[in-house]
């Protein structure tokens, strides 16, 4: 009997803790929209997040978006040989990259960099009392840390998304041509003969809305840190595996949305 | 004026502050001591608005801290924090000048540099400190580096946690002789916590005990010696025996 009750208490504490963090998140995101769009905006710290959030993660987004376009050329022609259609390689390497695979992978890339150094950065600044210092001189934390910080990576996710699919697309016509002896003329032509306006868009979206996101779990579990090294080391992790997970559940309701209906 | 009226604050089961009463006149130096963590820090904070108290009025010349406009009230204030707290992103001029960069009353770069160079001087640093990053400098130089923030741009009030904590003691008497130095120049109201009694000596005009989330004793730092206060003397003296528990 005691055995039960321990469980089904430890069950409720598990619950109501699981509901009060999503209380506190859609709490923090409603903070955080109203801080990007409410004065001061702090321009410089923006420009740094840009840089930080976007430029430096390029080489990571194209060098996963390279191999993944190529992997995807060889699966699609394996798969496609089985029943004589080989051909629609390039077609569904465009697709395959713009609408899902560009996207996802780059906002995974983008959680494991961003996410874990935004809640470490913040984390540190709490803990060593950084962020105390900022209220007591008259700064919202909010709009010094985490507007500037969501706002870039909203904005600066769709262009890596928009590299990443030219680089993906470019690693498969690499492997087509290469190594499965495609046309270089024919695998162009095939690639933007079937893509259309909108597989490139949707996938932009996406990447805006992952970016968001990244960015909003870093800060919230940044600024939610506990105390000392093993504090931050736990926001750290959590803002990580919560981007990861938000970002795979947010992709699916988006291609609900999008493409079926 | 600064009064603190039953001021009660809980985290979770654990009861920090549980009825503080203090009253800190204007212009004057008051430190409150006490153990680690009973409740000094969380004290200052809910003064500062960055925890809010669960019970109790706090007043500031009158009027309660929760009814004013944020962003002027906290303009009237200064604080060096016990680990300086400066922004490791920014270097040390830029971090003197943080508020006088932006906000309503912001300054133009070249005059708010003028102004931290002057400040950094006034706390005994060279200019040539002033393009160096935070993690560049040894502890007590971060200090001073706080505490030129804390008085950059001349505040009415303002507070010190734990100045000296982890400082050599000749690093620890020039903060102290700065602070009384610069407290007394500006003619603020100075509000510092510390369990450093070196410190409460050099900087203190009044004195208030914290202990079990109460104020047991407030007077000027004169009486102290011969308050006959049991926690009072215990603390002063660094007794183990006595009415606070000292955990071996």
């Amino acid at each position: 009997m005691g055995l039960l009750r321990d469980l089904i208490g430890g069950v409720g504490r598990s619950a109501l803790a699981l509901l009060g963090g999503l209380g506190r998140g859609v709490l923090f995101l409603f903070r955080t929209v109203a801080a990007i769009f409410s004065l001061p905006f702090y321009i410089r710290e923006f420009w740094h997040a840009v840089l930080t959030i976007g430029y430096f993660s390029l080489p990571v987004v194209g060098l996963t978006a390279l191999f993944t376009g190529a992997a995807l050329a060889l699966q699609i022609y394996a798969g496609g040989s089985r029943f004589q259609a080989e051909a629609v390689v390039p077609s569904i390497v465009a697709i395959g990259m713009t609408r899902e695979l560009g996207p996802v992978l780059g906002g995974l890339m983008v959680a494991a960099r961003v996410a874990s150094s935004i809640a470490a950065e913040i984390g540190t600044m709490k803990v060593t009392e950084q962020i105390d210092a900022l209220v007591t001189l008259s700064t919202d934390p909010m709009r010094y840390l985490a507007a500037p910080r969501v706002l870039a990576a909203t904005l600066t996710v769709p262009v890596l998304v928009a590299v990443g699919d030219s680089i993906g697309i470019f690693g498969g016509y690499l492997v087509g041509t290469g190594r499965l002896g495609f046309n270089t003329g024919a695998y162009l032509q095939n690639t933007v003969d079937f893509l259309e306006t909108w597989d490139v868009l949707s996938g932009l979206v996406k990447g805006a809305v992952f970016g968001f996101l990244v960015a909003l779990v870093g800060c919230f579990f940044g600024m939610n840190s506990g105390r000392g090294a093993q504090g931050v080391g736990r926001a750290t992790k959590s803002a990580v595996v919560s981007a990861s997970v938000l970002i795979l559940a947010s992709n699916y309701m988006l291609t609900e949305l999008f493409f079926t209906g | 004026m600064i009064e603190l009226r039953g001021v009660h604050k809980a985290f979770g089961a654990n009861r920090v502050l549980c009825g503080v009463d203090l009253v800190v006149p204007k212009g004057k130096s008051m430190v409150i001591i006490g153990g680690s963590g009973t409740g000094k820090s969380v004290a200052l904070k809910c003064i500062l608005g960055l925890v809010r108290p669960d019970a109790g009025a706090i007043l500031v010349d009158g009027q309660d801290v929760t009814g004013t406009d944020r962003e002027s009230f906290l303009g009237r204030f200064g604080m060096l924090f016990q680990g300086g707290a400066l922004f490791d992103s920014l270097s040390v001029w830029q971090n003197v000048a943080f508020r006088l960069l932006r906000g309503a009353q912001k300054s133009s770069p070249d005059r708010a540099r003028e102004i931290a160079l002057e400040k950094l001087r006034r706390v005994g640093l060279k200019p040539e400190v002033a393009d160096l990053f935070p993690a560049e400098l040894s502890g007590g130089m971060q200090k001073r580096v706080g505490l030129a923030r804390a008085i950059a741009d001349d505040p009415e009030i303002i507070f010190f946690d734990e100045p000296t904590t982890g400082l050599d003691p000749i690093m620890a008497g020039v903060i102290n002789e700065l602070i009384r130095e610069i407290v007394v120049e500006m003619g603020a109201t100075a509000m510092t916590i510390t369990h450093d009694m070196t410190s409460v000596r050099a900087i203190a005009d009044d004195v208030a005990m914290l202990h079990d989330g109460v104020i047991k004793w407030t007077g000027p730092v004169g009486e102290m010696d011969a308050s006959g206060n049991p926690y009072l003397d215990q603390f002063i003296h660094g007794r183990a025996t006595g009415p606070i528990e000292a955990v071996r």
